[in-house]
């Protein structure tokens, strides 16, 4: 699998995503600097890694979400290809249109940065086939903007199709509020797009990826890519 | 020509920071304040002339990168 990690100014966890990438597909990602006007060929995933894009200036995400990079993201995730963003990552997306919603201040207004509970809500997509359908996985939170909102039509739609990967949960599965740690709507940690070739999470599935990070439940996420890259 | 932009969360999208601003009013002993929304001014000093394009101009900018019209509205000031 041939992936690449696009890079912007203020991105910090950017190593922590290739090493993952290269630890699931055997090959060294590509670094994209967020000026490049385009892609490297023959991609079979992007990822948009976390961190603090431009500080968090005006909103988080929204100057990454138009670099020169993103017009070719946006025109081959168009064509399907893969995109996986993940917390800032998951921010630049929403703001770049390729994901509906937004990433708002946390409702708590504190940074929030701690292990939670995750519930695979569907398993049966590129990003999360190595888990089972409801499994509950321990996931990792870093962030001040994580609250995911969007409209009532909009979440029903998301809801309706199936495109709501990850919700916080408690330890048995139950989705609580008490598990909400950012005040997103129906507990919501990662949603996809219409296609289901693009994916936004909040919890970061790179930092748990082997026992001596603390633990590998992370890897499921860049394993079912791998799964879903050898099935097609 | 300057243009002021006033960018704010929109009605019914919840503003945990203006909450918290209300909390710590009501710490202070301000008391009688009720709900408090809070947002940003963004500034923008045009090479425009004439206020129409203007303001043409700046709603364009509005949509294109200063607000998420997802969570927020805006209102254009020129000045």
């Amino acid at each position: 699998m041939k992936s690449a990690v696009i890079v912007f100014p203020g991105s910090n966890c950017d190593r922590d995503m290739m090493v993952a990438l290269e630890a699931a597909t055997g090959r060294p990602p590509v670094a994209v600097w967020h000026r490049e006007t385009s892609l490297p060929a023959d991609l079979d995933l992007v990822a948009l890694p976390g961190g603090f894009s431009y500080g968090d200036y005006l909103r988080s995400g929204a100057i990454a979400g138009r670099s020169p990079v993103m017009a070719d993201v946006k025109a081959r995730a168009e064509r399907g290809l893969r995109v996986l963003g993940v917390c800032n990552g998951f921010q630049v997306l929403c703001e770049a249109g390729l994901l509906p919603g937004a990433l708002m201040r946390n409702t708590g207004i504190h940074f929030v940065c701690r292990d939670v509970h995750l519930r695979v809500d569907n398993a049966r997509t590129a990003f999360t086939n190595a888990y089972g359908q409801g499994q509950v996985i321990r996931g990792h939170v870093a962030h001040h903007d994580g609250n995911y909102f969007c409209d009532d039509d909009t979440l029903t739609a998301l809801e309706d199709q199936g495109r709501v990967a990850f919700r916080y949960c408690a330890a048995d599965g139950a989705v609580t509020p008490d598990a909400n740690p950012n005040g997103s709507r129906n507990n919501i940690a990662g949603v996809l797009n219409a296609a289901g070739n693009v994916l936004g999470m909040m919890p970061h599935p790179e930092r748990l990826i082997a026992p001596e990070l603390g633990g590998t439940d992370g890897r499921g996420v860049f394993d079912s890519l791998v799964a879903a890259l050898a099935d097609a | 020509m300057k243009a002021r932009v006033h960018i704010t969360l929109k009605p019914g999208v919840l503003d945990p920071e203006g909450k918290a601003i209300g909390r710590g009013l009501a710490a202070l002993g301000y008391d009688g304040v009720g709900e408090v929304r809070q947002g940003k001014v963004v500034e923008l000093d045009l090479a425009d002339t004439e206020p129409q394009a203007a303001r043409d101009r700046v709603d364009a900018m509005c949509r294109d990168l200063l607000a998420n019209t997802v969570i927020e509205r805006y209102e254009i000031e020129l000045i």
